[in-house]
């Protein structure tokens, strides 16, 4: 360090900044001494919410709770939208053709069709074939041994390469001007209502989440407050010695975090605890419906999401209790 | 080390705790601080940690303007100082080693090496077998021993203490001040805060009075009288 030769004159900087670095001197690299401070400081806070297993239960529950709501209503839509594609033959345009066509125009047809650039496939069913499947599925087999000849139109299922349901009018109506197609139906309306009342599922969900995940930031957050509080005389011996800022706000991120991931865990519980009560139930309305649906479970990844997703909102609760709080607290 | 010039200190509501102080400590210096209470030595030694800012005035202090200092430069800053407060400022969570590591933990030190350190500053205070006891159970003047060691664990090149011997008897407070001795011989400067003219009486050093917000004996560089009374 320099001398200080003149009282008024300001001395030299090089000293103090020469005096920090050897203050902060060590064997070990920058990077491996954060990580290690980052460890000690996670596994700490965590210890010092399982000291009190009582008050972290609560605050979980809390979390875990407003978690599990959006949380169920997310599996339930992502359940619906997997009905919604098993049941995707809904969107496909049933061409029925001329009474009486035969197999070369039916064959004509078909290839004029898949030509398309809207059609990803179709399917023939030549009159025979649909005189067995009705005769097979409605009960009316003996009703129709009488009739002379099969009543039944050849049908021509088109399944179309377009996503977007407000089109397939148009094309059903080219598919009709197509030489041997009597009739092209597609029940639009049914569709129409599905994904209405799915988009709806989808806003609610996300009103709904974005409101609870809120409550989880503030209730994190003040409970992080009050951590903040607790270790008043900590942090202000830890400024007073020469601790920055990010070392003070550490241990409460952290806590923050540990709170998030609970919650989170409890969250997961919940719902699985959910999906276990209504999947016997579901089980036997599906059989109703004669379908071999069933709920599709809260996976690895979702689990895995879950948790990122609580503790990132623990972490923005107590980040904005840390900038709020921890500055007002400087020794004196 | 420390350069006051013209500072005052005026608190919000207009009280004055200082006015006008122009003093300068040498590097290595062992000074005294004294005044009756409330004579603005607390405030004169917060003003030095920048837990207070000058209202009028400049502050250097260990060649930094403290008026020009940011606020993140705050704890780079302080940790070139130890401080010894009369309520030691321990915590009680924790015991005595981890105390006294506290100043070596923000800075991110390595443990092992942080561990050396911790013991050879408890050792110069003559704690080293109580390092794993909670600070509550030791007695005043031990706790005092703790903040001492905590103080100067990381080799601060300037050592501050506030009525560093208020609640202990004549025999610890000449203990103490002889720890803040053997620091100073090693070339800390040492500034010591205290009402305790006994104290100051027996030994040859620089005494900064204060009266009143003012700076009435002391502010030359040369050694003052000892014996000084007002």
């Amino acid at each position: 360090m320099s001398r200080q030769q003149s009282v008024k004159k300001p001395p030299g900087k090089k000293s103090a900044k020469a005096n920090t670095r050897a203050a902060g001197s060590s064997g070990q690299s920058w990077f491996g001494q954060l990580f290690q401070q980052h460890q000690s400081v996670a596994v700490d806070s965590l210890s010092r919410l399982l000291q009190e297993p009582g008050a972290s239960f609560l605050t979980w529950s809390v979390i875990g709770i407003a978690l599990a709501l959006p949380l169920c209503l997310f599996l339930f839509l992502q359940n619906l939208q997997q009905l919604n594609t098993s049941l995707d033959d809904a969107g496909n345009i049933s061409l029925f053709m001329d009474l009486g066509i035969d197999e070369q125009a039916l064959e004509t047809a078909r290839t004029q069709i898949l030509a398309l650039s809207e059609v990803a496939d179709v399917t023939v069913i030549t009159s025979a074939q649909a005189l067995i499947e009705f005769q097979d599925a409605s009960g009316f087999g003996n009703a129709l041994d009488g009739l002379d000849e099969n009543p039944l139109p050849a049908v021509i299922v088109v399944n179309p390469a377009i996503d977007d349901i407000e089109s397939l009018p148009a094309l059903s109506a080219r598919l009709e001007t197509i030489a041997g197609v009597d009739l092209a139906l597609v029940d639009l309306d049914w569709m129409r209502r599905l994904y209405g009342i799915i988009a709806m599922a989808e806003r609610l969900t996300g009103g709904l989440a974005l409101l609870l995940c809120l409550g989880v930031v503030l209730a994190i957050g003040n409970t992080v407050r009050l951590a903040i509080e607790n270790r008043r005389d900590e942090i202000v011996v830890v400024k007073l010695v020469g601790g920055t800022d990010a070392y003070v706000s550490r241990p409460f991120l952290y806590t923050g975090i540990w709170f998030g991931v609970g919650g989170g865990l409890v969250a997961g519980i919940l719902a699985i605890t959910a999906f276990l009560a209504m999947s016997g139930p579901f089980a036997r309305l599906m059989a109703l419906y004669n379908s071999d649906f069933s709920l599709s479970w809260l996976g690895v990844s979702d689990l895995l999401t879950l948790l990122l997703v609580a503790g990132g909102l623990g972490l923005a609760g107590a980040w904005l209790s840390v900038l709020r709080h921890l500055r007002q607290i400087e020794p004196s | 080390m420390i350069t006051f010039d013209s500072v005052s200190k005026r608190y919000p509501g207009g009280y004055e705790a200082l006015t006008n102080i122009d003093f300068h400590l040498k590097e290595g210096e062992f000074a005294f601080l004294t005044g009756h209470s409330g004579a603005g030595k607390s405030t004169l030694l917060k003003l030095i940690m920048q837990m207070e800012k000058a209202s009028a005035g400049q502050v250097f202090v260990n060649g930094k303007n403290l008026n020009r200092m940011f606020r993140r430069q705050l704890p780079f800053f302080r940790r070139n100082i130890g401080v010894v407060f009369q309520d030691h400022q321990l915590l009680f969570d924790r015991n005595v080693f981890d105390n006294v590591a506290l100043p070596l933990m923000v800075t991110g030190y390595d443990s092992r090496e942080a561990a050396r350190r911790v013991r050879a500053a408890l050792d110069k205070v003559g704690l080293l077998k109580k390092e794993n006891q909670n600070p509550i159970a030791l007695s005043g003047g031990e706790q005092q021993r703790v903040g001492i060691a905590r103080a100067v664990v990381n080799k601060p090149v300037l050592l501050l203490a506030d009525e560093p011997t208020g609640n202990l008897d004549p025999a610890l407070s000449a203990e103490i001040m002889n720890l803040f001795g053997q620091f100073n011989q090693v070339g800390t400067s040492v500034l010591i805060a205290t009402h305790d003219l006994g104290l100051i009486d027996r030994r040859k050093h620089r005494v900064l009075t204060l009266d009143n917000g003012s700076l009435i004996a002391g502010n030359s560089a040369t050694v003052a009288v000892s014996g000084h009374d007002e």
